[in-house]
């Protein structure tokens, strides 16, 4: 899965600025994705393209349960967030619900990639390619769990053993 | 076993469970309100155009419903959003709605505990992050997303991965002038809004048995800003008093072992406790209020599940009584029956005579919602939970997080202060 970086340099990125309180009653996804990273960086929707990643530090999508936040960053294009750790609804709505890949990486590749590097995520091999520096980095495997939901599509889609 | 993990064997049939086993756990009771509800709505669309029966749920009479964010009706978006809810409920045959304007209704977390619709030992799920609360009664209680909602709607079951668990226990109680909300600012301040990710935190000890089930419900309610998985007390007498008194039968009480395991004890001395504010931007910026930054402040915001159960309200009322606001002070009972109490006891009075707004029961500016939300350099101190850049309206507002006591004392003065240094 190859794609373009969007970062942002910092940790706890919250729900209330990936897709601010007062869309809460907005259920359509794409005038979601209108709004998406609005409280933080009002110009991500004019450059946000389709199969772009976003790249961030710790506790990305802390906060609030709204699905929202993976609903909008996903119909923004986004295919996988990359961070050092997530917090947890943020991680399971993004799977559960198969909006994007929630991938978690270790302090080399958050350091290393810049903004716009192409990187290319393999999660068979849990590699990822930055094919503009010509690097390689490993990421963290997902759990047995997250990756079977992930394989299926989706928990509606998985069967449990 | 801990308490937390004996709940989640009993509820995955199994002898026994240990942290990090992923387990299928049947659910006793779910929740979704007027955000997660045309949510929920939304995905059962999705699985209708995939081939998914989404005919009936598993079992209506364990699902309620509440309305909150956006009510009484915000605009037309808001409104429509409640007439979905109200078909998806008449449709599926859902007779727990609290509809506002028909009389209990109020904040989803607040109706748990006030309806008594969660017991001990249960396992209980909601469309909401500070569905945490209710650990407080001694059930899991546990945050979700639509999806999952969606998923528990129909299948009366919800994966999850047994949490470790934080041990956070008080010796003796809180000293006058200091609440719970003082004491769960000071452990998010010093394990970090990361330090519970994907855990159970679990609060006990003899300050903690001295405590009331409404400050213990302060607690786990913001173990959500800690990222916690759950909050939890083992339930005691106290909390069978006052589900008892709400209603509630059948209460069986489960209990940890007494060789249960914990991941880390954390131990705090209530005589030194302060009463505490969060800075902007974040619920772990902490500081003591009196060596708080000498802000002028624009408005007092005393609501939220966190910040207007009835304690919270006879807290402020002590300190507005013969009392004036200096500043915009908003209060917002979290529920009616709530509201209906402090009218029989005299609290609203209180409040009208000393300058304030009565607002209904909703989550309103809590979230940036409706009722209230900050403008562009407005400075905002608030027994809420959150105070991310834009929780409460603009992006370069700010909120201060304080105890019901701390927030109406600076009412009065206009400035952060400690309700013991109020002439």
């Amino acid at each position: 899965m190859k794609g373009n970086v969007i970062k942002y340099e910092r940790d706890n990125i919250d729900t209330d600025v990936i897709i601010p309180g007062q869309y809460l009653k907005v259920h359509d996804y794409a005038e979601l994705a209108l709004h998406a990273m609005e409280g933080l960086d009002p110009d991500f929707h004019s450059k946000v393209k389709e199969g772009d990643f976003i790249l961030s530090g710790r506790n990305f999508g802390c906060g609030s349960s709204r699905e929202h936040a993976p609903i909008a960053l996903s119909h923004s294009g986004i295919k996988a967030v990359l961070a050092l750790s997530f917090a947890r609804i943020f991680y399971r709505n993004a799977v559960d619900g198969a909006f994007l890949l929630p991938i978690e990486i270790e302090e080399d590749a958050y350091s290393n990639i810049s903004e716009g590097d192409e990187i290319d995520i393999d999660i068979r091999s849990n590699e990822i390619k930055n094919l503009t520096k010509n690097k390689t980095y490993k990421m963290k495997p997902f759990s047995e769990i997250i990756g079977k939901i992930i394989e299926a599509g989706g928990l509606f889609k998985y069967k449990p053993d | 076993m801990n308490i937390t993990e004996k709940i989640l064997a009993r509820a995955s049939g199994r002898q026994r469970v240990s942290p990090d086993d992923v387990i299928f756990a049947n659910v006793d009771k779910v929740m979704i309100h007027d955000v997660s509800g045309p949510g929920v709505i939304k995905v059962f669309d999705k699985l209708k155009k995939q081939g998914i029966n989404v005919d009936k749920l598993w079992d209506p009479a364990k699902v309620w419903v509440a309305e909150d964010h956006f009510v009484p009706s915000a605009d037309k978006v808001s409104a429509e959003n409640i007439v979905k809810l109200s078909n998806f409920t008449k449709n599926y045959g859902i007779e727990k709605h609290f509809k506002y304007g028909m009389g209990q209704y109020g904040i989803c977390h607040t109706l748990s505990h006030e309806e008594a619709l969660v017991l001990p030992g249960e396992v209980y799920v909601g469309g909401d992050s500070h569905t945490n609360t209710t650990g407080a009664l001694g059930s899991f209680a546990c945050g979700l997303g639509h999806t999952d909602v969606a998923y528990v709607l129909l299948n009366g079951k919800i994966w999850f991965k047994v949490p470790e668990t934080l041990y956070f226990k008080l010796n003796g109680k809180l000293p006058d002038h200091v609440m719970a909300k003082d004491l769960i600012l000071k452990i998010i301040g010093d394990i970090s809004t990361e330090g519970g990710a994907y855990k159970t935190m679990q609060f006990g000890g003899s300050g903690i048995d001295e405590m009331s089930v409404e400050s213990r419900l302060t607690l786990c309610n913001m173990t959500t800003e800690a990222g916690a998985k759950n909050g939890i007390v083992e339930p005691d007498q106290k909390v069978v008093d006052y589900l008892t008194s709400r209603g509630a039968t059948d209460i069986s009480l489960v209990h940890g072992d007494d060789n249960a395991e914990y991941q880390k004890i954390y131990e705090y001395e209530g005589s030194e406790m302060e009463p505490i504010v969060a800075k902007p931007f974040s619920p772990e910026n902490i500081s003591i209020v009196r060596e708080a930054p000498s802000v002028e402040l624009d408005k007092s915001y005393i609501g939220s599940c966190t910040g207007a159960k009835y304690e919270d309200l006879e807290a402020v009322a002590k300190i507005l009584k013969g009392r004036k606001v200096r500043i915009r002070t908003e209060i917002l009972p979290a529920s009616i029956s709530i509201y209906k109490r402090a009218m029989e006891n005299g609290l609203l009075k209180i409040f009208l005579d000393a300058g304030v707004t009565i607002g209904p029961p909703t989550c309103g500016a809590c979230c940036g919602a409706h009722m209230g939300v900050l403008a562009k350099d407005e400075i905002c101190i608030s027994t809420t939970n959150r105070n991310f850049p834009g929780r409460m309206g603009h992006v370069d507002s700010q909120t201060y997080l304080s105890s019901p006591l701390v927030a109406a004392a600076s009412a009065v003065t206009g400035k952060i202060t400690d309700p013991r240094d109020l002439n």
